[in-house]
């Protein structure tokens, strides 16, 4: 049975995961641990006159003034004219949205803290506050960050002449498209828990996250202490999503309590705070105009786009990583003569943006296929024509597009052609036609993008980003009993890396995953890494682990050539087995690592004195990274009295180059689906005029449900990527990627009879029955 | 978040519970299945000083089959009633009620009764109840009263309970094989909170052309002869027309007596 890349092995993760055995940051118990609790603004924006501890407590609680040498967080974009703005841990002078910390309280119990948090008075001046990106743009709008000139964290120029195509266009599409705020809602909220072990003379930190490294130089930088006497690690994470890639204040926080305490302090986040001080992700406003020939033969776009990006600048990815991607992603797959996109990272009082699954290129792919199928409608063309007309064909791979994106390879139209023929378009379409019995409006819809993924140095150092990637690296380690050691920096929240890269051991090594541990998320035992975000971890970690393992393997076939007499070159590695090519002389690769560690006495004069343990590094072939890409189809039923919309199917045809575990990679799109469908259709935190959130329960903010995620047909096209070591590119992102766009065409293209046109995110009964409403007055 | 503190007492018969209640008054609250309760002491939208469990007290778990009616004891659980472990004298309608009633988890635990003294709108047993004229009883310090079902729920989170009373339980008449029923509600996702009930009972034999629009701001609107049905000016009872809630509600009443005639 093949066990190496491609095969759908069982996740060896799973027998933890599945039975509720997985080890979190809360199943953790110490001796002598509490709990903290924080009181929190419920004030958006506001001067701090005051901050009075209850009563006799005062010695448990802590404010700003007890952190005296925390530093803030500061995560500053390189890119020329990014404005600086320092995030204290807590509340310094004013508060800038609800949610913002205002003390740190500490009880025996969380129940006991959180009553401590309820008795700490502030005292806040209230200030007008800015509840809407475009509103904050106004010259007249409050200063949130009173040094700064305005409330933009960056302004982006791409420019162009589109004098020409402005004059040549037939068709002129222009919308005004917006994606709603978001929380990112993992199923297990953050978490830490600090203490100081004395015996190592270390602060220790347990905390779910998407990049330990990170956090411990974060840490290192905060609290103004070497990176020797930190140690974080990150246990099983209940989902990240990008929500826990980011150095939080509350770990500060925490581990400085830690250490001023020394007894263990956790802090475990639970959904109220999750929803009314973290909805920090997926605003996105665009004023997009796309100007195309009379056959829907795209010309130009042309845009101006405003990211929400809340408060602060968050730590590692800075608050303008969203709009600075809008400005070099929106252009998508296709080709197009011409290209001008300015954009702005609005500074709000709101949390500061985090990248969620997908990042920009969720907002980016809602504004250009609302477009797109705008222009179709205008050529009165299908939508799948307008989009084989304007992809990228597979034979000017690789392609550089107007933007600089290097497109490493891959057949975009065929993807676009699958998901139409795997949904039955033309089938829909006549049924489309017939109308269905109980009066709900068929509609169909669909969305291509392509997704870089495993970006690298220059990109990111093009983007200013305070945390550049560079090569990464694995610890490959064969023990003697022929058990190989795997350790990366990167972490799992979901990847199932415990399996994957198993596998990839498995596919060079020839040794059985079950033989296989993969060590990551400690930054004590663990090569350094900027961690797992940007779906980058199947190519950069996989080659890493992949370069690792043929290192091992030729030492293995070196020792193992010595003592059965053969040349290395002979020699093959099949089921745990080093063998003669050719014949059945053979030893286990237990038999081999008993000789480099217990009888050394046998190995070849020239061995490699490092052994059977090896550090390798890698990166992609080209710092652009991967494209892998994706057209999701779905078809609709919306009941245009309700304003509810069904989903009758969904397929989707993806591209993720060579895939390692294609199960895996199904289990990614499903959970991305599942995410893209709560974009689509459901979530959304609001926020009023005071810049209050007002879903602060699971009842207001709705998250979909098994009844409301169908279960897709999913098509696999494998174009393995030039670039990388297999050939694998990044998918984990694509699922969320795709859906607000194919379901919201979907739902254009059934009631566009009707004269209605959504262009906002989520669609909701109440907005298609406002623009039913809207639609018949006119 | 995590409650506030308070005493908890579980009495081992009604008696008990009452001078319980009646002693703490307003910083008391009444704990059955905490499937309401629960989440408000979480949030710390309610925090009692003092929670009276009452699934220890034998007449609230009592269930009777009466002449015309079936006692359902308070702490009956709505999983109960959908497995059928209770009588059904609607002819299936309190079943499929039941089944509908947020996830199979919150079932196992909610009870009749607690939704009921709880009075959220958009609870399914205030609407269900109303529209079955079913008795809500009630004991308190001057002894025991019932209640119809139509004037138990005042308004929002509001009821007819008295200081120092308990619901112990409902009284549903029995309908006649000729009766037939509809309940339709629209939720934005299966398992969450109604924005819209709509609810009709048809019983020849008792002269019943009964109906309901649940789910508003307050107590349901009971429409006792639905013969002539009007959803939108029943929705303009307590929805101004043109606005989503009116749109939803009339249509939740109009597809509910569409299904009648299923």
């Amino acid at each position: 049975m093949h066990k190496g890349v491609g095969a759908r092995l069982p996740r060896k993760e799973d027998a933890r995961f599945l039975r509720g055995q997985g080890q979190y940051v809360a199943n953790i118990r110490m001796v002598g641990m509490c709990d903290v609790a924080f009181a929190r603004s419920a004030v958006a924006h506001g001067r701090i006159r005051g901050i009075v501890k209850p009563s006799g407590r005062e010695a448990s609680v802590f404010t700003a003034a007890d952190l005296a040498g925390v530093r803030p967080i500061v995560a500053d974009s390189g890119l020329p004219g990014f404005k600086s703005s320092a995030f204290p841990v807590l509340a310094t002078g004013k508060v800038r949205f609800v949610g913002e910390m205002l003390a740190m309280c500490v009880a025996a119990t969380r129940a006991e803290a959180e009553d401590l948090a309820a008795a700490v008075e502030a005292d806040i001046e209230p200030l007008p506050a800015v509840h809407d990106m475009l509103e904050a743009l106004c010259p007249s709008a409050p200063r949130i960050h009173e040094h700064w000139p305005d409330n933009v964290f960056l302004e982006t120029v791409i420019d162009a002449d589109l004098a020409d195509v402005q004059a040549r266009a037939a068709i002129k599409v222009t919308r005004r498209i917006r994606t709603a705020r978001q929380a990112m809602n993992p199923m297990e909220g953050r978490a830490v828990l600090a203490y100081v072990d004395r015996r190592l003379d270390q602060l220790v930190v347990y905390a779910g996250d998407q990049m330990p490294h990170i956090t411990r130089t974060g840490l290192s930088e905060c609290l103004g202490i070497d990176h020797g006497r930190i140690h974080v690690v990150s246990p099983d994470v209940g989902g990240g999503f990008g929500y826990k890639a980011i150095l939080l204040p509350e770990v500060v926080c925490v581990a400085w309590l830690a250490m001023k305490l020394g007894r263990p302090v956790r802090w475990l986040e639970d959904r109220y705070e999750q929803l009314s001080a973290n909805a920090n992700c997926r605003e996105h406003h665009y004023d997009i105009t796309g100007y195309a020939d009379a056959d829907g033969r795209l010309l130009a776009i042309d845009c101006e786009a405003v990211v929400d990006s809340g408060a602060y600048s968050l730590y590692p990815f800075s608050a303008c990583l969203e709009a600075a991607q809008v400005g070099s992603i929106l252009p998508g797959p296709y080709r197009m003569e011409k290209y001008r996109c300015r954009t702005w990272s609005a500074a709000t009082n709101k949390p500061g943006i985090l990248p969620y699954r997908g990042v920009a290129r969720t907002g980016v792919c809602f504004a250009i296929e609302l477009v797109m199928d705008a222009i179709a409608r205008a050529a009165r063309r299908e939508p799948y024509e307008v989009r084989l007309a304007n992809l990228v064909p597979p034979d000017a791979m690789p392609f550089v597009n107007v933007t600089n994106k290097y497109f490493d390879s891959g057949d975009y139209p065929q993807a676009v052609r699958r998901a139409v023929a795997a949904l039955g378009w033309d089938g829909w379409r006549e049924k489309q036609r017939r109308g269905l019995p109980d009066g709900r409006r068929i509609g169909l819809g669909l969305a291509v993008y392509c997704e870089q993924a495993a970006h690298g140095t220059s990109v990111y150092y093009g983007w200013g980003i305070p945390m550049v990637p560079g090569h990464e690296q694995c610890q490959a380690r064969l023990s003697p009993d022929g058990v190989l050691e795997l350790r990366i920096g990167a972490h799992s929240h979901g990847q199932g890396m415990e399996t994957a890269f198993a596998q990839v051991a498995n596919e060079l090594l020839g040794i059985d995953p079950a033989n296989v541990r993969l060590i990551h998320g400690d930054t004590a035992l663990t090569p350094y890494s900027t961690g797992t975000w940007g779906s980058r971890c199947a190519v950069m970690s996989g080659g890493a682990v992949a370069t690792a393992c043929q290192e091992i393997g030729r030492r293995v076939r070196r020792i193992a050539g010595k003592l059965m007499e053969v040349a290395a070159e002979d020699l093959e590695l099949v089921n745990g087995e080093v063998r003669v090519a050719g014949t059945d002389r053979r030893m286990t690769l237990a038999e081999v690592a008993h000789v480099w560690y217990r009888q050394p006495q046998l190995l070849p004069d020239d061995v490699d004195p490092g052994g059977l343990e090896t550090t390798a590094g890698y990166k992609a072939a080209k710092d652009t990274g991967t494209f892998s890409y994706a057209c999701h189809a779905v078809v609709v039923a919306v009941d245009v009295e309700l304003g509810h919309v069904d989903i009758l199917d969904y397929a989707i045809c993806e591209d993720g180059g060579t895939l390692i575990n294609p199960m895996i990679v199904d289990g990614q799109i499903y959970g991305g689906l599942a995410q893209g469908i709560g974009t689509a259709l459901y979530e959304e935190m609001p926020y009023d005029d005071n810049a209050q959130p007002l879903a602060s329960t699971l009842s207001d903010y709705i998250l979909p449900g098994p009844s409301e995620v169908p279960e897709p047909r999913i098509d696999h096209m494998e174009t393995p990527s030039p670039l990388t070591f297999f050939g694998q590119k990044g998918i984990g992102e694509g699922g969320a990627i795709a859906p607000p766009a194919a379901i919201a065409n979907a739902v254009n293209d059934a009631l566009a009879p009707l004269g209605v046109e959504l262009l906002e995110a989520p669609i909701t009964p109440r907005r298609i029955l406002a623009a039913l409403a809207a639609a018949k007055k006119r | 978040m995590k409650a506030a503190r308070f005493d908890y007492e579980k009495p081992r018969e009604l008696g008990a519970a009452l001078k319980l209640l009646t002693e703490a008054g307003a910083d008391a609250k009444v704990l059955a299945g905490g499937q309401s309760l629960g989440p408000m002491l979480n949030l710390r939208l309610a925090q009692p000083a003092l929670l009276v469990d009452v699934r220890g007290l034998p007449e609230l778990g009592e269930v009777r089959d009466e002449a015309d009616a079936v006692f359902i004891g308070a702490c009956t659980t709505h999983a109960a009633i959908e497995d059928g472990r209770v009588p059904d004298p609607t002819q299936g309608f309190l079943r499929k009620v039941a089944r509908g009633i947020a996830y199979r988890a919150v079932r196992n635990r909610g009870t009749v009764g607690g939704s009921l003294a709880h009075a959220d709108p958009a609870a399914d047993w205030v609407s269900a109840m109303a529209v079955l004229d079913a008795r809500i009883v009630v004991r308190g310090p001057q002894g025991e009263r019932t209640v119809a079902a139509a004037d138990f729920v005042l308004g929002i989170m509001s009821t007819a309970l008295g200081e120092g009373e308990i619901l112990v339980g409902v009284r549903v008449p029995k309908l006649s094989t000729r009766a037939r029923w509809s309940y339709w509600k629209y939720c934005r996702k299966t398992g969450e909170f109604a924005e819209a009930i709509g609810a009709f009972v048809i019983d020849p034999d008792r002269g019943w052309w009964r109906g309901v629009m649940g789910a508003t701001e307050g107590a349901p609107v009971v429409i006792e002869d639905a013969r002539v049905l009007d959803p939108a000016a029943v929705a303009a009872e307590a929805y101004e027309p043109g606005t989503y809630e009116h749109q939803v509600h009339a249509v939740a009443l109009k597809r509910a007596a569409a299904a009648l005639d299923r």
